[in-house]
């Protein structure tokens, strides 16, 4: 189920003793609520990501990791050793800002060997981890600038250098991608995930951008109301959302509302006002009762849209409508209007250059579905 | 049509004017008018100075012009002390002034939003009344049987009344109380655009709150706590009414001794010839000034 990222799964170990544990962790800002009685742990070497839409508690669960806020209830522990009453400035923490928060009055290496210098390092050894630095994140040519005379990009790289420069326990990464323009930012994501591999650092990011936590996560934790939702590897929390909040929040889907008529040869039948004939679907691990309301999920790219009608052993046919069509050179989506009123997103890849009789707009169409290309979500 | 571009043209043109027309005429004239008087003798007349300018004898006019009262001022070190006991009791109080300024602006910076600009208008407040009234009441709370001795020997903490009243330090509590508003506001003014997640980063660098203060929040404060400095400094070296009413006959300023020339001695000359070293002595400082901020602009665009 989904790609195999690597050979790198500690948290399926029970053994295995995670890095930062928050237990039971609770922060009101007065009568709000930001994150709420939440627990989870993280391991040594992962690449962490906190998803989540704004106010849904990410950035404060950041900001008690960093100490800056503290916990009104339930301990945060790093390493064995509690955070609490640990200020931010003595915990093996370091954090690259949302703005990057470079000192404007510093240079580029003045900036990176800022917090090298309040260790008390030697001179000569500042001097060498910062060149190690600006070699990692390629700003050599651009030491002796001000952060004013820098482009974006350069200013997101000399943030990460400054924060990676204590090579601390654990970085994080609040939002660090979110100022730079599309094509940067893919790149950026490679190159953060290979800093991160090759340096075997911690790394807790961040993020709205569910696309961005898909690619650089081992594992990510999305978040709602200020708890978690579901905490799994992109893989699972594509193919397998638990609820329909991450199934909508985490890529395109198609939600079907119905109810459970039963179950066959291990396979639900779920009867829905869009297709005469109930619905097949494959998903074993749900425990499901007859009569209860559920929504079925279904990715675009698992949908097959055809002009011919589907031969009689199919199942789960939809007929429609094509309402739109929106080519994206390596796709193209389809919008598909159901006799309900309802509207499918159904996407086929491009596969070659010339299409003959292409399905055109107004066209009667079958969309199919295979029983495991979907989801139950329990209402 | 051309009538029109022409107005455009007049105004495009007189509008980058006006302050050098504004400077010229009620600063530069002036200065001119000062600096001859200064190059002039003194004379029991009406102008109480000769030459006086007339288109007939020009040549006669320049021939009378001299820099005896500058020479008057080298002798004399009346003069020197003053203004070097001008500039050192300017120094200390704007020293003083940043050492109060400093917290008050940076707690004002610090304030929830909506308190700011009535904090603001707090700061700004004094000036509502008269500056001379001001100074007086400080006479009333000094003098030895006032209001601040009452209170001490009120609350037992002394037996006998201060001396403060026509001392040195009267005329620091004077500068530093009348000034304060131009130390506060571009101090604040700098504090409150400070990005706060500096300090953030600062801290999670490793670096402990009062060390972030001299690393991060004073450097970024530098502009305020120049221009501040600067506005004290200034009209603190001259300063006439605060050494008089609270500093006594001890306290040497250049500021009354110019006054004293003017009013007491009648001597124009010399009393314009101290106005011209006044504007000498504040002038180099604000031309260093400029010359060292055009220099880091210059490195850091």
């Amino acid at each position: 189920m989904g790609a195999v990222r690597r050979a790198f799964a500690p948290w399926s170990d029970p053994d295995a003793k995670p890095l930062i544990r928050f237990e039971n962790v609770t922060k009101r800002f007065g009568e709000a609520m930001a994150v709420d009685h939440l627990s989870l742990d993280i391991f040594e070497g992962e690449f962490f990501c906190l998803l989540g839409p704004s106010g849904c508690g990410k950035t404060t669960l950041m900001r008690m990791l960093a100490g800056f806020e503290t916990p009104s209830e339930g301990a945060i522990t790093l390493g064995n050793q509690s955070l609490a009453g640990v200020p931010p400035y003595r915990r093996p923490v370091n954090m690259m800002f949302q703005s990057y928060a470079l000192f404007p009055h510093m240079s580029v290496e003045k900036n990176i060997a800022f917090g090298l210098k309040q260790d008390g390092m030697p001179k000569d050894q500042i001097a060498e981890r910062v060149g190690e630095m600006l070699r990692l994140v390629q700003l050599e040519k651009l030491a002796r600038r001000y952060p004013s005379q820098l482009s974006g990009g350069q200013r997101q790289r000399v943030a990460l250098a400054r924060a990676l420069a204590k090579k601390p326990k654990v970085l994080l990464l609040d939002e660090p991608l979110g100022a730079l323009d599309k094509k940067l930012r893919e790149e950026t994501q490679f190159e953060l995930m290979d800093i991160q591999h090759d340096l075997h650092m911690t790394f807790v990011v961040v993020t709205h951008d569910q696309e961005e936590a898909m690619t650089m996560a081992d594992r990510i934790a999305v978040m709602d109301h200020g708890r978690i939702v579901q905490v799994a590897t992109p893989g699972e929390i594509y193919e397998q959302p638990k609820t329909r909040f991450i199934a909508e929040f985490v890529g395109d889907v198609n939600i079907l509302e119905g109810h459970v008529q039963g179950q066959e040869n291990g396979l639900w039948r779920v009867k829905t006002p869009t297709a005469e004939v109930p619905l097949t679907i494959d998903d074993p691990d749900e425990v499901l009762h007859s009569g209860q309301a559920v929504a079925i999920a279904v990715r675009p790219e698992k949908m097959v849209i055809q002009r011919d009608p589907p031969g009689p052993d199919a199942t789960n046919v939809l007929t429609g409508e094509v309402w739109d069509i929106g080519y994206l050179g390596d796709w193209t989506v389809y919008r598909v209007k159901l006799a309900t009123g309802e509207i499918l997103r159904v996407t086929r890849a491009n596969a070659s250059r010339f299409v003959e009789n292409p399905i055109d707009w107004d066209e009667q169409v079958y969309v199919t579905f295979a029983p495991g290309a979907a989801v139950i979500l329990a209402e | 049509m051309t009538g029109r571009t022409l107005t455009r043209r007049l105004t495009e043109g007189l509008v980058p004017a006006v302050p050098y027309l504004w400077l010229g005429v009620l600063f530069l004239v002036p200065f001119l008018i000062v600096l001859k008087i200064s190059l002039s003798d003194p004379a029991v007349a009406q102008p109480p100075y000769r030459p006086v300018f007339e288109w007939g004898d020009i040549a006669g006019f320049f021939g009378g012009l001299d820099l005896e009262n500058f020479e008057l001022l080298t002798q004399d070190d009346l003069y020197l002390t003053a203004t070097l006991s001008s500039v050192r009791i300017a120094a200390v109080s704007t020293l003083l002034l940043l050492l109060v300024g400093f917290p008050v602006a940076y707690g004002m910076a610090r304030a929830p939003e909506r308190y700011r600009s009535l904090l603001v208008a707090l700061v700004i407040l004094p000036f509502w009344t008269s500056f001379l009234i001001r100074i007086y009441a400080w006479v009333a709370i000094l003098k030895p049987e006032g209001f601040l001795t009452q209170a001490l020997m009120g609350l037992g903490l002394i037996s006998e009344p201060i001396e403060i009243l026509n001392t040195e330090t009267a005329v620091y509590i004077g500068i530093v109380y009348a000034y304060l508003p131009f130390m506060v506001l571009p101090l604040y003014a700098t504090l409150e655009k400070m990005d706060d997640t500096l300090l953030e980063a600062a801290l999670d660098l490793g670096s402990p709150p009062w060390r972030s203060f001299w690393t991060i929040t004073v450097p970024l404060a530098m502009p305020g706590i120049v221009a501040g400095s600067l506005l004290c400094f200034i009209p603190a070296v001259g300063e006439f009414v605060i050494p008089d009413l609270l500093g006594g006959s001890e306290t040497l300023m250049i500021g009354r001794q110019l006054w004293s020339e003017f009013f007491s001695n009648r001597d124009w000359p010399l009393a314009s010839s101290v106005a011209i070293l006044l504007l000498i002595v504040l002038v180099v400082p604000i031309v260093i000034y400029r010359d060292v901020e055009a220099r880091r602009v210059e490195t850091r665009p």
